[in-house]
């Protein structure tokens, strides 16, 4: 077996051991929480009172102008001068779920106003309240047109999620230059580690298209006249 | 019985009606006719407050809000208000996510709590009455533009309002779809459903109307018993108007 070959099958078990503790989790878990923050930042946009809605535009003004790599070393490195003392893990946790919080936003406000005026009304029109009308009108529909652009937004956050390497949380690519270290052999290394990038990163994109597949069953938008 | 009284709305500068009153008698049809612009749509849709009125009062049965300028309307008294009527829209704006059934199934079990079974069955009784029972389970994409204002219509009768409103249920339609429509709408009318109809299909209103009301730009010109207003109209603009609908029909 070539050598290369021996250090690669070598170093894959903690490789996969930091994908599976660390990046995968902080993935799955930033990802579910920004879209909470994402939602609840639409909403407001829409349908809040002024002052509300300068305040999340200034949230999502920040987030979007500065680099992730700079908020994660603010959270992590600069709160701590204000009294603040998180953990890697956390630090980074919340540093993704507001970028994410921030990004999304963007896509569920323009897919909340794609869904046409004429189904509120049809929503009231049965006597639906706003909720109703929101939950179980727009939203379906909201949703599917919504999951490319976050399934964009999904596999771009596997991959940034390398970012937390420089504020030490020990996920995949910390693992990798961990070896790196006392291997030597970064080519080697980081091959694999970009080879284990894509297959996570492929992985998803086919369950996007199956569950894209699986909402276009009902066949696309009725237009107005028929 | 429905009744309106000195309804104004604008939209900003756009004095759309001017103190409007109107009675909807129980059991029959109602037809607004008038040019486009003419306000009937937006009276239509100040009865179920998906416009809200400036001024004035809409009293449907027992359930009545008064409008005044700057006067906050409780959300509940909307909802209350809204849940006596049903509607149905020019352009069907059936629920796409659902099938047939379910669109009709939906304020049943999302409003009225009902279990899915008994939902259901109310459905599908619905679906019998405008021929879609074949049709249940497809989606409002596969039906043609006839079909998914029938289901509509089911959809909008399911929480049995106490009337009907219709927004031009048959102008997006192709006449020989628009057919199979109006012959629902008289079958309910015959039934003594109560509907007010803003239409300026001639053959829809003749059809099935039993009181005409002619609105031009924001005032009604004149109403009466349908034989009457197409017959015999008392007002310039009524002729002008008949007339023009009667040449488009004979075309």
């Amino acid at each position: 077996m070539p050598q290369w070959l021996s250090l690669m099958i070598e170093s894959l078990p903690s490789l996969l051991w930091a994908c599976m503790v660390f990046t995968v989790p902080l993935t799955l878990l930033s990802f579910a929480l920004g879209l909470g923050v994402g939602f609840v930042v639409a909403l407001t946009r829409l349908f809040a009172p002024g002052p509300l809605v300068m305040l999340v535009r200034f949230y999502v003004w920040i987030i979007r102008g500065t680099p992730l790599l700079v908020q994660l070393f603010l959270i992590f490195y600069g709160l701590p001068s204000v009294g603040i003392v998180l953990d890697a893990f956390p630090a980074a946790l919340i540093g993704f779920t507001l970028n994410v919080g921030a990004y999304t936003s963007e896509i569920i406000r323009a897919v909340l106003v794609s869904v046409p005026k004429g189904q509120w009304e049809a929503a009231y029109s049965i006597g639906m309240t706003w909720r109703q009308a929101m939950y179980r009108t727009i939203l379906p529909q909201a949703g599917r047109i919504a999951v490319p652009p976050l399934s964009n937004t999904f596999i771009s956050l596997v991959k940034d999620t390398s970012l937390a390497a420089a504020i030490t949380v020990p996920e995949l690519f910390r693992a990798g230059q961990r070896i790196v270290a006392t291997s030597y052999e970064p080519l080697i290394l980081y091959v694999e580690v970009a080879l284990i990038y894509l297959v996570v990163s492929s992985v998803l994109s086919s369950l996007q298209a199956r569950l894209e597949k699986r909402l276009s069953r009902y066949g696309g938008y009725i237009e107005a006249a028929s | 019985m429905i009744t309106l009284e000195h309804i104004h709305k604008s939209f900003q500068d756009n004095h759309v009606l001017k103190g409007v009153s109107l009675v909807v008698p129980e059991g029959g049809v109602t037809a607004l006719i008038g040019a486009s612009g003419s306000g009937k749509s937006t009276l239509l849709r100040c009865v179920n407050l998906l416009e809200v009125p400036q001024s004035g009062r809409v009293r449907i049965d027992d359930a009545v809000i008064d409008f005044s300028p700057g006067g906050k309307v409780p959300r509940n008294a909307i909802l209350a208000l809204r849940r006596k009527t049903g509607m149905v829209f020019q352009n069907f704006q059936l629920f796409p996510h659902l099938t047939a059934l379910e669109n009709v199934m939906e304020s049943l079990v999302t409003v009225l709590k009902w279990p899915q079974e008994k939902a259901r069955a109310r459905a599908m009784e619905l679906l019998e009455k405008v021929g879609m029972v074949a049709k249940a389970d497809a989606w409002p994409a596969n039906l043609s533009g006839g079909q998914q204002q029938r289901v509509a219509i089911a959809r909008a009768l399911a929480p049995t309002p106490k009337v009907l409103l219709c927004d031009e249920p048959t102008s997006a339609l192709d006449p020989q779809l628009a057919v199979e429509v109006v012959e629902v709408l008289a079958q309910l009318a015959r039934e003594g459903t109560t509907m007010l109809m803003a239409t300026h299909d001639l053959r829809l209103a003749a059809t099935i109307a039993s009181n005409v009301v002619f609105l031009d730009s924001g005032d009604i010109v004149e109403a009466g018993p349908a034989r009457q207003v197409f017959g015999a109209p008392a007002d310039e603009r009524t002729k002008r108007f008949v007339s023009t609908l009667t040449a488009q029909t004979t075309l």
